[in-house]
């Protein structure tokens, strides 16, 4: 395989950022630190404001000892990785069916409207995303976001409205 | 009746937390097998007897499942949670996480015991944040109480329990698709046999069971087998926790025995908001057959029930539909879901959801020609089957339910190339 040659593993990221992807490491067995690399990109991404350069992916991989390819295809694979910049605040928005059939439509649009942007797409202010995601598993909540970490259930233009003026 | 298993603690003011988990009796089962040092095919006895079948989906027997590790097999084993919780209508193992993580953590020490392994994961969907975070904590707790880590309880026997959080990918909720996401790869299911029982988690021999599955654990060893299986009716042991979803006034998590009436279930959640007319219902997941909303007010909420009308139980997630939704837009939607999930191994999976997404889609939008029918029928027989992992089945599933009790709709949208709902 090709790893990449690191010397300088201790300069790789930053102390915290270190320290905490050897919380996750150390949760696997010695010989599967590859076992890390989901954590160590999310970690990686939170620290770079949201998004994956080719150059974090492989800084991660020699992090793990692993084939730069072997870490790209982690980071393409799952849905929660970007690997182009978004805004400060991503707001991930479920269509799927029971969201669907509660308007999560209208969910879309209001925000469209609000933000001047489609889904898919950063304000230019670099402040907003909007993404289109499947089932989060809180349907009974529906129409739902999320922003960040945080869920927001039950939405109506009113509740987006305050939700977005309470975010930096 | 309700509440009497996973979510047995709802009702108290903050039940994640050890001290109030222990005042129900939490920890007792886990101290009484380790200090009359259980013997494991006892536990393993007691669960086949409570008719525990797996809440993930499968509906696949635990006592049994666990008894395929041979456990006096040198080397390690694992026990791995399935807490991915990405079906489309499924939300009850984020409550578990939410509001009982330690039940969840007592039932997979007990499990771990029970196969001879020493350490376990709990792989949590990625976007589970809070509930990552609940069950993190109980783990510190159980840790600092000494229900983990070594020697627990002066017993011997060692345990330890991490979480893996997942990043994004409905396919990972499939067993070996999960494994092989802790291992740092893709989540490409792997072909089986062999099964994880025997090649599972680092090639070692593995359980793999939903959280629910593994939350009810402790209180049917507490209260024996046959305490859980009569909870429930026959081939459906227990209580079940339904996800209930769409056009309702109190949509929520509901644990109730198995074999409740879905009247009774529909009246918990409130009835169909508005007071509209119940259209149908999508009873275990969106890749269960639709059932429609007058027979289903005759159905029991058990798996021969489901079944014999043509549909499965599945992760008990039951979307309700009223009569103001399109059936082919509903389709639509679930295809798509199916489609962009799909890990694209298999040919037939691959290349037939993108079928079937394309198909329902032209029919939505007034473009459908006649012969679409039968070319989604088709379609979904020939993924049906013929794949590695249940993803492909799962596209296919709700197809022939939708045309055979809703072929009107689509015909109408063909013919007159609109909407006959309206809403549509
Ligand atoms: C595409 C797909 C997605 C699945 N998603 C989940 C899931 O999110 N949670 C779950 O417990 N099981 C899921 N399963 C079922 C698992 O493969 C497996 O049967 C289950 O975790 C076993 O646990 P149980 O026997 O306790 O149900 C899924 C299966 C498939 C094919
Ligand atoms: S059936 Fe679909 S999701 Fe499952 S392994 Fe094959 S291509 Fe992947
Ligand atoms: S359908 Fe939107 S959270 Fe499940």
């Amino acid at each position: 395989m090709n790893t990449i040659e690191v010397n300088n593993r201790a300069e790789l990221f930053s102390p915290q950022v270190r320290e905490e992807i050897d919380l996750w490491v150390a949760k696997y067995p010695a010989e599967w630190k590859q076992s890390a690399v989901m954590a160590a990109l999310r970690i990686v991404q939170d620290a770079n404001g949201g998004w994956l350069t080719t150059e974090l992916m492989n800084d991660v991989a020699a992090y793990l000892d692993m084939a730069p390819i072997a870490v790209y295809e982690v980071a393409t694979f799952y849905s929660m990785y970007e690997l182009k910049p978004v805004g400060k605040h991503k707001i991930c928005i479920c269509t799927n069916v029971s969201c669907m059939i509660n308007n999560s439509d209208r969910v879309v649009d209001h925000l469209e409207d609000r933000l001047g942007i489609k889904l898919g797409q950063t304000t230019e202010d670099g402040r907003f995303t909007l993404k289109e995601v499947e089932c989060l598993g809180a349907c009974g909540g529906a129409p739902m976001m999320q922003i960040g970490k945080q869920y927001y259930e039950n939405l109506t233009p009113e509740i987006i409205d305050s939700i977005l003026e309470g975010l930096e | 009746m309700v509440n009497e298993v996973c979510l047995r603690t709802l009702d108290l003011d903050r039940p994640w937390l050890l001290e109030q988990y222990q005042s129900r009796g939490g920890y007792e089962m886990l101290t009484r097998i380790l200090k009359e040092k259980t013997p494991p095919e006892e536990i393993i006895e007691e669960v086949k007897k409570s008719g525990l079948r797996g809440r993930g989906g499968a509906g696949f027997p635990t006592g049994l499942k666990w008894s395929f590790i041979s456990r006096n097999a040198p080397g390690q084993k694992y026990v791995v949670c399935n807490s991915d919780e990405g079906e489309p209508g499924t939300f009850k193992d984020r409550d578990i996480l939410r509001y009982n993580p330690h039940q969840l953590v007592e039932g997979m020490i007990i499990a771990g015991y029970a196969i001879g392994a020493t350490q376990g994961y709990n792989y949590i969907r990625g976007e589970f944040w809070e509930p990552y975070e609940r069950f993190e904590a109980a783990l510190k707790e159980a840790r600092e109480a000494g229900f983990l880590g070594e020697n627990l309880l002066g017993s011997g026997f060692d345990f330890e329990l991490y979480s893996h959080l997942g990043g994004g990918a409905y396919v990972c909720g499939e067993e070996t698709a999960l494994l092989e996401s802790i291992e740092g790869k893709k989540g490409q299911p792997r072909f089986k046999p062999p099964f994880p029982a025997h090649f599972g988690l680092y090639g070692r021999p593995t359980i793999i069971n939903n959280t629910e599955s593994l939350a009810s654990i402790p209180m049917i060893l507490k209260e024996g087998g046959p305490w859980f299986a009569d909870i429930g009716v026959k081939n459906s042991g227990g209580s079940k926790l339904f996800s209930i979803s769409g056009n309702l006034n109190n949509p929520g998590v509901f644990e109730i025995p198995m074999g409740t009436p879905f009247s009774e279930l529909l009246e918990m959640a409130g009835g169909v908001k508005g007071g509209r007319k119940l259209k149908a219902v999508i009873p275990g997941g969106s890749s269960a057959p639709v059932i429609p909303g007058e027979q289903m007010m005759d159905l029991t909420m058990d798996y021969d029930a489901i079944a014999e009308a043509g549909s499965m139980l599945g992760s008990g997630a039951v979307i309700v539909l009223d009569d103001t939704n399109c059936m082919v837009k509903v389709l639509e939607r679930m295809s798509y879901f199916y489609h962009e999930e799909s890990c694209g191994q298999c040919t037939p999976c691959r290349e037939g959801t993108g079928w079937l997404y394309r198909v329902v889609s032209r029919i939505e939008n007034g473009q459908g020609r006649q012969e679409d029918l039968d070319l989604l029928n088709d379609v979904a027989a020939r993924i049906g089957g013929r794949t590695i992992c249940a993803l492909g089945d799962a596209a296919a599933g709700p197809v022939a339910g939708m045309l055979k009790h809703f072929r009107d709709e689509f015909q109408y949208h063909i013919d007159h190339k609109k909407c006959l709902v309206g809403a549509g």
